[in-house]
């Protein structure tokens, strides 16, 4: 493959342009399941579209306090990361031949790129609320990286490889990971690890609007903020899709594929909708003890079964 | 107009000040984003950084103590920002006028776009308010 073809693949389908549509609309999705859930009506669909460009037409204020690099570069940094695991993740899907060794492992690191880039850029800002608000994200990271591994660990270990292609045609051969009792037990555990890395209600101790007013991203504005909010789009998109690869057959444009793939999103996406709409903030504590208690002995008890077989 | 002033409109974010009203406009400010007005249709949200706003929605008259925060608000929000006062107070001072606090209403220190009143404004009048600064854009 040649580096105009990988330009292409990571800037238009299925990298930024791709990733950063879908992840938008997925927002409108989440506002408006929302707003039905409140019993009112909600935002058109293109809202997310129009907040996007009325945040690149704004003022960007950067505090007298904040480390100047630190706090623009940061933002891009996490895009970039979120753009490359959307498209190593929809490549692989659709092309099985540019899986490689160990690339479920590689996307895995690369999602915790955003979350540790808005630790730096918070703490970048000078601003105490941001300050406390990268400190608990370090502490949310900390939570449920563990248990998503394990869950993740299932189907590696059913598969009995590491790289995307064997986990997908192991799930065409076997049927999907769903079907099995180990394989539903560490979809749950990464459901609710996929709340935390999306940073969504009973999970946004970080950002928390009523208390931190932002958290880690309070002092953002104008374009800076867009890329911020685009980050978080691409989060909520990407995530889905690696649980979708992982437990749920993939996804796929060929045919009639096209549709189940995009009920499946939709489905995820909306029990996370219907998730966050039904749980109050826990605090940081809560959260830590939720993810290395109950969370770690559900994977542990679904890795144990999946090498019993079942 | 250009895409930017248009999406503007489409997405106005409000933070909300509180300069020493009595409460009642903050609840009135509340009632519009309940279902029966939920103005999230057009796209209205209350945000909790300044830093995001686009409009700086103040209830009150401003009292000696919150004075220099009113005016650091306003320079720390990225512009193009938009003002509101709502309520009698906001516009007038109202029943506070005498106070031994209060120091005026909110547009002697800071240009104001527009001005809700009523004591406190019904909802319906504060979402005119809204769509009247929206339309001088």
């Amino acid at each position: 493959m040649n580096a105009a073809n990988l330009l292409f693949n990571y800037l238009v389908f299925p990298g930024f342009l791709f990733t950063a549509v879908v992840g938008l609309l997925a927002t409108w999705v989440d506002r408006k399941v929302t707003a039905r859930v409140h019993w009112r009506v909600g935002p058109p669909w293109y809202q997310p579209f129009a907040d996007t460009a009325k945040l690149l037409g704004k003022e960007v204020v950067i505090p007298a306090e904040a480390r100047k690099t630190g706090f623009l570069l940061m933002p891009v940094v996490g895009l970039a990361a979120a753009t490359l695991a959307s498209t190593i993740l929809w490549m692989v899907n659709l092309y099985p031949r540019t899986s490689f060794i160990g690339d479920s492992i590689v996307v895995l690191y690369i999602m915790t790129i955003p979350a540790v880039s808005m630790i730096i850029g918070a703490s970048a800002s000078g601003n105490p609320l941001g300050i406390v608000g990268a400190a608990r994200e370090m502490k949310l990271l900390f939570a449920y990286e563990l248990p998503l591994v394990l869950a993740m660990l299932t189907t590696v270990y059913k598969a009995g490889s590491f790289s995307f292609d064997k986990i997908l045609g192991y799930q065409d051969a076997h049927g999907i990971m769903l079907g099995s009792v180990s394989g539903v037990i560490a979809f749950i555990v990464s459901i609710f690890c996929a709340q935390a890395k999306c940073t969504m209600l009973p999970f946004d101790i970080p950002e928390a609007e009523t208390e931190l007013a932002g958290g880690s991203h309070i002092e953002y504005s104008g374009a800076p903020l867009a890329v911020v909010r685009l980050n978080m789009a691409i989060m909520f998109f990407v995530v889905p899709v690696f649980i979708i690869t992982m437990f749920w057959g993939g996804v796929s444009f060929a045919g009639w594929r096209i549709l189940t793939t995009i009920l499946k999103y939709v489905a995820i996406v909306v029990i996370m909708v219907l998730i966050k709409n039904t749980n109050p903030r826990v605090r940081i504590d809560q959260a830590v003890r939720f993810f290395w208690g109950p969370m770690l002995v559900l994977s542990v008890v679904a890795l144990i079964l999946a090498v019993l077989g079942y | 107009m250009s895409l930017a002033l248009k999406a503007l409109k489409k997405s106005p974010w409000v933070f909300h000040v509180n300069t020493g009203a009595c409460n009642n406009c903050d609840i009135e400010v509340l009632d519009v984003l309940t279902p029966r007005f939920d103005v999230e249709r057009f796209g209205i949200v209350l945000v909790g950084s300044i830093r995001h706003a686009d409009v700086l929605l103040i209830s009150g008259p401003v009292t000696r103590n919150v004075l220099p925060r009113l005016k650091r608000l306003y320079e720390q929000a990225p512009k193009p920002i938009k003002v509101i006062v709502i309520g009698a107070c906001g516009c007038r001072c109202g029943i506070f006028r005498d106070g031994y606090n209060i120091i005026g209403p909110a547009d002697k220190f800071i240009p104001v776009d527009a001005y809700v009143p009523g004591c406190p404004p019904k909802p319906e009048t504060i979402i005119a308010g809204v769509v009247k600064v929206l339309s001088t854009l």
